[in-house]
């Protein structure tokens, strides 16, 4: 029991000092995964609504594609980044891998189809309520999709926080495409893979619990912007 | 709409890339190297001075040996630094590096729980500990990973004349991991397993582990550093590249291996060939 | 929707989308037949209840003739020949009213909006539709959180400032209290009197005879009377009509 003691001491020291190291890690992992969020918001909203609301060839392909695409392993969309960055691979060329841009593009593959499941299920419901009342007000699928993702905002808000939550604690994949080079992608949670490796499991869990104020914190500005958005519009 | 902001997102991304949050537009080169050597502390002390020396900023990217080389095969570094002297001959005959150069040495270490089931504490005689473990079948944590260390161990059971395949998932675990992860779990489990000595003397979780069989010459554990080839892989920075190979085998380089120390004892010991650079 | 269009809808637009001919309509879902061979015509003007009991394919009906169904046999025809046009010169108002997760004013100017209504101009017809359903003081108040009452008070406001030629009614105070159900029966009169074209459903006698000046009953599918309201209350011309109108249920 003395590690957590010890991981609470130093997760404390850390944070009081102000750790230059440690901001920059945590500073890479909130931009790596809140812009993997931010792309896969823009496709995985606008796609899981329309898999809900518009009736297109392959649309059931797409629902099973999608809820499949859950249950990718990270490691998996890691390898397949990779090979694909890799020098060898087919976009070698643009020299992407051990970037933080490749870390981007992992963790948007990754978040993507829990947002667009999500997004679909809550659409759908959504749907089933608006759907004659649309139509009646001239209102096409297509044109449904940005009324409906807007009905939608407060449960979206936490499909898009589930997205984050898987990207942000997510190391599998990140430590495949990024390198876990330091002071370049080095992130939170490849951070405490490699301080785990190295025995120092007190800062290792100190760094976790860091990681998790990081989620709390990202996740209560969520909320407060939830809130205010709410009082806005009702 | 949607589509607009997305394409504004990956130009600025793009962007983002290339001055990154890494200090723009640096020098950099990108090796291929093993957990050993970043998990042992190595790396941090000595590559800033390179850094300062040659304005050159160095990424490592550690992993097994097997997936170092390999990484290297595909083009993804500049150079291979690692310690399987065989793959890395092999490395340099099929023409994915240039030339192979001694840079350092340190040994492996057996490892085990301080009570010692099989008695092989004290044993000079590697070979002979491992037959010891195996008639007792104590539990040993192997890596199981294609790594330098694994390469290590697996040809030390050969010598042995003991298939540990077969007792797989019986004493003999493979962890599938790192060196750290792996001394990880023969902590937890009190299992002996095999180390190289910087990971050992850097690794903060030893609990009840303590060193009980070192000095075989069969131990020894040199690493190599290779250029990856350029007329393989085109995009290789040659250059940058061959300035840190030579300043690791320079005097400077040298010195800083040597001078690297943990509690006061040295992990790696310089090797260079005096003629090489 | 080009400028001249939006144009054409709101300032100019003067013809009439009427007369609405059914011919022959039959609808079937899941294997039955729930509307069967209803031919009607309806013109510009009176006040058009639908009645009939529970399960008589009203609403059905309804949605066919809005567009919201598509018929499997027969035709719904406007006279306008232009479908845009005629979508846009009809709204509808559910039985629980649908709205959204927005201000109430919010909800008015949503339908203009679609339609491309200049800002300054929704602004003067939100604010005048929603002083006509008394709703003004609660304008920026959330929708959603209004008294039932008021949100299909709220659901009207926001139809009639698309400012339709034919309104479409589905059973609009099925769910309310007698005062809200009277607010509503002001409000619809009031429509009625601007000179929009009441096509409403409901299976309340009483506010059939407050409201109808004509009456389609419906039975089982069938369209089993189309004829004035003081006649059809006087004197039915089907057993079924009588019996629904003397208090017995036929089902």
């Amino acid at each position: 029991m003395s590690e957590f003691r010890d991981a609470f001491r130093t997760a404390i020291s850390l944070l009081v000092n102000f750790d230059g190291d440690l901001m920059a890690i945590v500073g890479l992992s909130l931009l790596v995964s809140l812009s993997a969020v931010f792309l896969a918001a823009m496709v995985g909203l606008p796609l899981g609504a329309a898999v809900a609301a518009c009736r297109f060839p392959g649309r059931q392909a797409v629902r099973v594609l999608l809820n499949a695409l859950l249950g990718i392993p990270p490691v998996v969309i890691g390898l397949i980044v990779y090979l694909l960055l890799s020098r060898a691979g087919p976009l070698g060329a643009l020299g992407l891998l051990f970037t933080p841009t490749a870390m981007i593009i992992a963790q948007w593959l990754l978040v993507t189809p829990i947002i667009a499941a999500l997004t679909q299920q809550t659409v759908s419901d959504l749907h089933d309520e608006y759907a004659e009342q649309l139509r009646s007000l001239g209102v096409g699928s297509l044109r449904a999709i940005p009324t409906l993702l807007w009905e939608g905002r407060l449960s979206l808000l936490i499909a898009v926080m589930a997205g984050f939550g898987r990207a942000i604690a997510e190391v599998g994949a990140v430590i495949i495409v990024g390198g876990n080079i330091n002071h370049v992608t080095r992130v939170m949670t490849t951070t405490i893979a490699l301080e785990t490796s190295k025995g120092n499991l007190a800062l290792a869990l100190a760094l976790g619990m860091i990681l998790l104020l990081l989620a709390l914190a990202v996740n209560a500005a969520a909320l407060v912007a939830r809130d205010i958005v709410n009082r806005l519009y009702g | 709409m949607f589509l607009r902001l997305i394409i504004c997102l990956i130009v600025t991304l793009l962007f983002l890339h290339a001055n990154g949050p890494a200090a723009a537009a640096e020098r950099f080169i990108t090796v291929a190297s093993t957990t050993s050597t970043e998990n042992s502390g190595l790396f941090q002390a000595i590559l800033p001075l390179f850094e300062r020396a040659a304005g050159i900023a160095v990424r490592v990217v550690a992993v097994g040996t097997g997936q170092a080389v390999r990484m290297a095969e595909r083009g993804d570094a500049d150079v291979l630094f690692v310690h399987h002297q065989p793959s890395e001959e092999h490395f340099v005959a099929d023409g994915f590096g240039v030339r192979r150069h001694d840079v350092m040495y340190n040994d492996f270490v057996l490892v085990g729980p301080r009570h010692d089931p099989a008695g092989i504490g004290g044993l000079a005689d590697a070979i002979e500990g491992l037959v010891r473990i195996a008639a007792r079948q104590a539990v040993f944590v192997s890596r199981g990973d294609d790594s330098g260390t694994h390469k290590r161990e697996v040809s030390l059971w050969q010598a042995a004349g003991i298939d540990v395949v077969a007792a797989s998932g019986t004493w003999y675990r493979e962890s599938g991991a790192g060196m750290g992860t792996t001394l990880n779990i023969a902590s937890g489990m009190g299992a002996y397993t095999l180390t190289d000595r910087g990971t050992w003397l850097n690794f903060n979780n030893r609990g009840d582990l303590v060193v009980l069989v070192a000095g075989d010459r069969r131990l020894f554990n040199p690493y190599g550093v290779i250029l990856v080839n350029p007329q393989r892989h085109p995009h290789v920075k040659t250059a940058e590249g061959q300035m840190f190979i030579d300043w690791l085998l320079s005097p400077d380089g040298q010195g800083a291996i040597a001078a690297y120390r943990i509690d006061g004892q040295p992990v790696f010991f310089p090797s260079a060939d005096k003629d090489t650079p | 929707m080009t400028a001249s269009d939006t144009e054409r809808q709101h300032t100019a637009d003067t013809a009439s989308i009427l007369p609405l001919r059914v011919r022959d309509i039959c609808f079937d879902a899941g294997g039955k037949r729930l509307i069967e061979h209803i031919s009607f015509t309806v013109h510009a003007g009176p006040c058009l209840i639908v009645l009939g009991p529970n399960g008589a394919g009203k609403s059905l009906l309804l949605r066919l003739c809005h567009g919201l169904l598509s018929p499997s046999e027969g035709t719904v025809e406007w006279v306008e020949a232009d479908p845009i046009r005629a979508r846009s010169q009809q709204a509808m108002v559910f039985q629980r009213p649908v709205l959204l997760r927005r201000s109430v004013a919010a909800n008015a100017h949503f339908g203009l909006r679609l339609r491309r209504v200049p800002r300054l101009e929704r602004q003067a017809v939100v604010a005048k539709a929603l002083r006509q359903g008394g709703l003004s003081h609660v304008a920026n108040r959330a929708a959603r959180v209004l008294s039932g009452g008021e949100q299909q008070r709220l659901a009207l406001v926001r139809a009639w400032a698309l400012q339709p030629q034919v309104l479409f009614l589905d059973e609009p105070t099925a769910h309310l209290d007698p005062a809200a159900t009277r607010a509503v029966e002001t409000l619809l009169k009031q429509f009625h009197a601007a000179g929009t074209k009441l096509i409403m459903t409901t299976h309340d006698l009483g506010q059939a005879r407050r409201l109808a000046d004509d009456v389609i009953f419906l039975h089982r599918g069938r369209l089993l009377e189309h004829s004035p309201a003081d006649s059809f209350f006087a004197q039915p011309h089907s057993a079924e009509a009588a019996a629904f109108l003397n208090g017995n249920l036929l089902w």
